[in-house]
């Protein structure tokens, strides 16, 4: 079987696949890293966003061999180096940004790419940022309030609607 | 999915080979692909991807003064590449969603022609070429309805040629769920007339609207469009909308697009 080495959260991992393995079948069922979900398999929801090469990308609608040699960042590697939560993961648990929390890692990945590119977003940019991930809670409000507060600004306004 | 072998080559002229396969097909950015071979809709012996060739990726601007952007350019780069022509990269910071766009590429969606798809409209109304690694075809030329075109199997665009208007936009109208065009409209001004594309409309896929066409050539203004009337003749009626409202929608985003391109 064809073989990919690829660098998750910074570490070098290898493993056999298909050509048909999706990069997150990689990722849960070869390295067992399940904080990547599965929403809908039909590359509608984003719960599966991971970044590749620093790009926000959908894991499900990725093949494995597609990103041989790439750097990966999941879930599991924006805690901080001492455990601790991140900005934006400690503003979703501030603002309230998750319900059930299906959705929560694609939203922090999308969140944390959004970010990158544009450290102060108003409210409508987070809003169009975050259409390719669903929340099936239909928590959206406070997942927008937590990444206006990740990045710094007043979440007031917003929390008074 | 059913089981393939998935090939990476690093040229062109290796991904030429492979595709020449028997049942090879070509996977770009697979944000349409992949979901069709979920569904078991496809099912090729040999995927060949294209994202491993640096050669067709990027963005420049020839010695006629055209945006030349590689067929492998995803919609990202796109969106941030194409100052020079900044209804198209509107047009692409607007296609699906983020993640979509870090993976989709201009040669992929061209290719697919998906009835819907923004930039088959860009495409056709800048009269652009689509070259391929045999020959060059005009754009009135490439799209011959719906998934439909003039590429031969195992051909692939290696670069879309887009003239640079005087004036243009796009207006799309979303479908929220599928972030697809129910109706997109764009227009394109040049020196020697207007032109006009629809996507999302009709069953045949992208079309130009000859006699907005004609009334924005003498006019560059709405208001040119007041007498018009879209035909709903061939238009898709589906859930979302039936072609009478895809008619309507047609007339409304043209003028939408004609006022915001100033």
């Amino acid at each position: 079987m064809p073989k990919v080495t690829l660098r998750v959260n910074g570490r070098e991992v290898s493993g056999e696949v298909e050509g048909r393995t999706l990069l997150v079948q990689f990722l849960r069922e070869s390295l067992g890293m399940t904080g990547t979900h599965v929403g809908c398999d039909t590359s509608q929801c984003g719960a599966c966003t991971v970044h590749v090469n620093g790009l926000q990308v959908k894991s499900c609608t990725t093949f494995a061999m597609d990103v041989d040699g790439a750097e990966v960042t999941t879930i599991e590697g924006m805690a901080n180096a001492d455990g601790s939560l991140s900005v934006i993961q400690q503003a979703f648990q501030d603002h309230h940004g998750l319900q059930c929390g299906f959705c929560t890692p694609g939203m922090v990945m999308a969140a944390a790419a959004l970010l990158k590119d544009n450290p102060k977003p108003s409210e409508a940019e987070i809003r169009h940022h975050l259409e390719g991930n669903i929340c099936r809670c239909t928590g959206y409000h406070n997942i927008v309030k937590a990444i206006l507060a990740a990045s710094g600004q007043d979440v007031s306004a917003i929390a008074a609607e | 999915m059913y089981a393939f072998e998935f090939k990476r080559p690093k040229t062109l002229s290796e991904a030429v080979a492979a595709l020449g396969g028997e049942d090879a097909q070509a996977l770009g950015g697979g944000q349409t692909l992949i979901p069709t071979l979920k569904q078991r809709l496809a099912a090729p012996a040999t995927l060949v991807s294209l994202n491993g060739i640096d050669e067709i990726k990027g963005i420049c601007t020839d010695d006629q003064g055209r945006l030349c952007i590689g067929g492998g350019t995803t919609h990202a780069a796109v969106a941030k590449g194409a100052g020079a022509y900044p209804a198209l990269a509107a047009l692409a910071a607007n296609i699906g969603d983020p993640a979509v766009r870090s993976r989709g590429t201009i040669g992929g969606s061209v290719a697919n022609n998906d009835p819907s798809a923004c930039y088959p409209s860009a495409v056709l109304a800048s009269g652009a070429t689509v070259v391929t690694n045999t020959r060059q075809i005009a754009a009135d030329d490439f799209f011959q309805g719906m998934f439909t075109t003039a590429l031969e199997p195992g051909e692939i665009i290696t670069e879309v040629r887009f003239p640079i208007p005087q004036k243009a936009n796009y207006q799309k109208f979303v479908q929220p769920a599928s972030r697809f065009a129910l109706v997109g409209v764009f227009v394109a001004k040049y020196a020697d007339g207007v032109r006009v594309a629809v996507t999302g409309a009709s069953s045949n896929g992208v079309f130009r609207w000859t006699e907005a066409e004609k009334a924005l050539s003498a006019n560059f203004s709405a208001k040119a469009l007041d007498g018009l009337k879209a035909s709903a003749d061939g238009l898709i009626s589906d859930i979302h909308g039936s072609a009478e409202y895809r008619a309507h929608l047609i007339k409304v985003m043209t003028g939408r697009a004609v006022t915001a391109a100033g």
